[in-house]
């Protein structure tokens, strides 16, 4: 273990912690920009600092195409090769999967008692001999991108290691527990995440129950590879849908192993809100006290809010810096579409009450005029996003530690929600957070006077 | 606006030395010859304003823009509203040059042309300005000075379109010199194509007007760098001592120090667009002591022939180096040849803004040279070190350098 989590204080089920990685000491509760390929969006290493980013995600999938895990460990590893000197996570690259495995995935629950038929059929034969016979069927090149697609994870699926594809030169690519592992050591981020069997949430039926087990045998093969315990954490990653019973089982396995961290993966897939508060809630209460806890791919600083209300410390998303791209910024009240012609003539900041670079320098019409045209216009905003989702780290911080996060919660609902019309899934969670958010909800006789005066 | 021009000593030919002073911002003065940074809708393409401190200070100043960047967007009024330009980019040390033509997203476009206005290729395609229009966006922009509208022609046209070409340049100068109601610093353009005739005649008239400096338009559009030398001497004749001028469409160092030997006080960095775009990082054999080249750091810089290297070859996978060793700038403080190789692969935006940072950085080194070399009076001297230095360049047209500088000798 190559980690300190020190609770500095809480309120009921949220917490705000020191997180002491190798390379930085972090403020928890806290949100890890996504850095794909070692950089993130056109901002310099000294300005996602000045921005205020603890730890930087790297994507093991993209990094082990390129620039290659051997290259980077040999330069250094991942902290020197791209010059940052605070910490880093880096995935399993095994979420990357989920695109390629999605075809089979559908295919499967379509024609779940065929399976079996369909590789010993289709796929025990090479696609030649298909196409041969296919040939008078004119989309012959839309069969070869289908088997190759499908014939490499039905025949894995069964071998225990997940398949991938490099789009750089069509090789299929085997990624074990071990290879993972491997190839994580090698980037040598602080953090490093156990391969999952990662299954859209909206999928039901026996593959969510499948992808557990494999998850749960997996991390030992995970655990048994990792050759740098002390300096690298391994974060277990909780899988089991939707499903509470799979999820407890998945817990209390994970638990045993007694790992640095854990996470709670398979979120964030489009299920519904409601289920996705209630599986944060039940894995946050089962988790130790003393270890972090990672929801996976949260982003929505509304869902950040939440889940640290329920316990959860630590999230990454693509969101912030994906959304500045297509020209939306976060503000307080929810998001400001810059592209929109109104903002021509705007000449008050994004958000008045942010203090980053581009705020103090910037109107809302400047940047319009840069949006989408110009590469500074996706620069500018990347960096305001990001600046607006670490300052949302640091208030959620002091606000627990100084004993003031209620009253932080309801500021933030109400500038959200200034009629009140905070979604019931909020309500639901901040209930058993134990978090009384009555006085920014607007109540039923309070919501109809409201009606009867805009009708007015 | 002051400017003060410092007379040209025995081994400089006509390249001489000047201090810039636009009085309206609270810059330091310039000393000239100097670049100016071309940038789009104010800011540099890829650096972040919060990253421009980190280039030498008060030379990274300069910043060139062109008014037409604008016309989509966002209205004169709001930018007026807002302040003017430096207001709006928030970049109050700086100063703003306006000019039509950038040679990148706003490019003459003679044909469509009348006498009505110049008109220009640009990102939302052709568009024709008027001189009223222009003087609109000036005066609501408030830059430091601004360069009259121009019929910048390519070097093929007729003798006729070439003397139209001048007539219409003068006359937009009467018009934009009559709409500058809020007495904006104004460069005269002079054009006249490839023939001599039109050119003299061209800076004998705006000589005449009420201009502070001159801009000279209509080169790097088809002429060869041969005939551009006694062009630039027919204009350079008929300007006072005391005035600075501007050039637009010489891009190589070679084409800079061309200029600089005719006497031209202010250039563009187009150049240095066209390399971060592809990629290549500028390595110029800067001088490390008086009137030196250090010869083999060409060879140095992975075997490449010429001067500029390459990001996107694979010899620099590994290369743990900075671009530049002794380099000053953010880029090679804090990053490596392989990590810069790394980004380009991946088409990560952070690849260009480091390398724009490296390349204006060394770009301004390269004038800081030339300057020293103008003081010290060996500039005919620098210069033909550094043309021996890059004979191999690939960028030099073949027939244009032997002659040339034997000439000039
Ligand atoms: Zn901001
Ligand atoms: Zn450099």
């Amino acid at each position: 273990m190559a980690l300190r989590f020190e609770i500095l204080g809480r309120f009921n089920r949220a917490r705000a912690a020191h997180l002491t990685l190798p390379h930085f000491l972090c403020q928890t509760p806290l949100f890890m920009p996504v850095g794909t390929q070692g950089t993130i969006k056109g901002l310099t290493t000294s300005q996602l600092e000045d921005i205020g980013c603890q730890i930087i995600l790297g994507n093991t999938y993209h990094l082990a195409l390129r620039p290659t895990s051997e290259l980077i460990d040999e330069l250094g590893g991942l902290h020197k090769f791209m010059n940052w000197p605070r910490a880093l996570l880096t995935d399993s690259g095994g979420f990357q999967m989920v695109v390629v495995l999605c075809l089979t995935d559908t295919l499967c629950t379509f024609l779940d008692s065929f399976r079996m038929l369909i590789c010993n059929i289709v796929f025990r034969y090479p696609y030649c001999i298909w196409l041969t016979l296919l040939k008078r069927v004119s989309h012959f090149s839309l069969i070869r991108r289908f088997y190759r697609t499908t014939s490499r994870p039905f025949m894995c699926l069964y071998h225990e290691s997940l398949p991938e594809f490099s789009p750089v030169d069509g090789k299929p690519m085997l990624l074990t527990p071990e290879e993972s592992i491997q190839i994580q050591n090698r980037i040598g981020a602080d953090i490093i995440m156990a391969l999952d069997d990662v299954v859209k949430t909206t999928i039901t039926g026996p593959r969510i129950k499948e992808a557990m087990y494999r998850t749960l045998r997996w991390i030992d093969r995970c655990i048994a590879a990792h050759k740098r315990p002390h300096e690298q954490n391994l974060f277990g990653i909780v899988q089991g849908g939707l499903d509470p019973a799979l999820r407890d089982i998945c817990v209390r396995g994970l638990v045993e192993r007694n790992l640095p961290g854990y996470a709670i993966g398979g979120l964030a897939g489009g299920e519904d809100k409601d289920s996705f508060w209630r599986v944060v809630a039940q894995c946050t209460a089962a988790l130790p006290e003393d270890k972090p806890r990672y929801v996976m791919g949260v982003g929505y600083p509304l869902d950040i809010v939440v889940c640290s209300a329920l316990g959860a410390d630590m999230y990454d998303c693509v969101y912030p810096t994906r959304t500045a791209r297509f020209g939306t910024a976060l503000i307080p009240e929810g998001v400001l579409k810059l592209k929109h012609q109104a903002m021509a003539t705007d000449v008050r900041p994004i958000d008045p009450t942010c203090e980053c670079m581009v705020c103090k320098k910037y109107t809302r019409a400047y940047i319009h005029c840069l949006v989408t045209k110009d590469a500074m216009g996706s620069q500018l905003l990347s960096y305001h996003n990001l600046h607006y989702m670490m300052k949302l780290s640091r208030d959620l911080h002091s606000s627990i530690v100084e004993g003031r996060f209620p009253e932080f919660v309801c500021k933030f609902l109400q500038r959200m929600f200034p009629k009140g019309d905070v979604p019931q899934w909020v309500c639901n969670a901040m209930e058993v957070a134990g978090i009384d958010i009555s006085s920014c909800c607007a109540t039923y006789s309070e919501s109809e006077d409201l009606m009867l005066t805009s009708k007015e | 606006m002051k400017f003060a021009a410092t007379a040209a000593a025995m081994g400089n030919g006509r390249a001489r030395v000047g201090l810039l002073h636009l009085s309206t911002t609270f810059s330091d003065p310039i000393e000239t010859p100097a670049l100016l940074l071309t940038t789009r809708k104010g800011l540099p393409l890829f650096i972040p304003p919060d990253l421009l401190p980190s280039l030498p200070s008060p030379h990274s100043h300069l910043l060139q823009f062109s008014p037409l960047h604008f016309l989509e967007g966002i209205s004169p009024k709001t930018i007026s509203d807002v302040g003017g330009l430096h207001q709006m980019i928030g970049l109050h040390q700086h100063i703003f040059v306006a000019v039509p033509r950038d040679s990148i997203t706003s490019i003459p476009e003679h044909q469509s042309t009348n006498k009505t206005g110049p008109s220009f290729h640009t990102p939302g395609g052709r568009l024709l300005i008027k001189p009223a229009d222009y003087m609109q966006l000036v005066s609501s922009m408030k830059p430091d000075l601004f360069v009259s509208l121009a019929d910048e022609v390519p070097a093929w046209v007729s003798t006729k379109r070439n003397t139209a070409s001048v007539d219409r340049t003068l006359r937009w100068l009467d018009d934009c010199i009559s709409y500058n109601k809020t007495g904006v610093t104004v460069f005269g353009s002079i054009v006249g194509g490839s023939r001599v005739e039109e050119r003299q005649r061209c800076a004998q008239e705006v000589v005449k007007r009420n201009v502070s400096g001159y801009f000279i338009g209509g080169f790097g559009l088809g002429e060869s760098m041969d005939e551009r030398s006694d062009l630039l001497a027919a204009i350079m004749d008929n300007l006072p001592e005391d005035k600075p001028r501007q050039v637009s469409g010489l891009e190589l160092p070679e084409e800079v120090l061309q200029g600089v030997a005719a006497g031209v006080d202010l250039f563009d960095s187009t150049y240095i667009y066209h390399l971060t775009i592809g990629g290549f990082a500028l390595t110029l054999p800067l001088e490390t002591r008086a009137g030196e080249f250090p010869d083999n750091e060409l060879s140095d810089s992975g075997g490449s022939v010429h001067a500029n290297i390459n990001l996107k070859s694979t010899i620099y996978r590994k290369d743990t180096s900075p671009i530049i060793e002794s380099c000053e700038c953010y880029t090679c403080q804090n990053h490596t040849k392989a990590y810069l190789n790394h980004l380009f692969n991946v088409h990560e935006m952070l690849a260009q803004t480091l390398l724009e940072i490296h390349n204006t950085h060394h770009y301004l080194g390269f004038f800081r040279s030339i300057r020293e070399a103008i003081k010290e009076g060996r500039f005919e001297q620098f210069r033909r070190n550094f043309i021996g230095g890059r004979r191999d360049n690939i960028f030099i047209s073949a027939p244009s350098d032997g002659t040339q500088f034997n000439s000039c000798a």
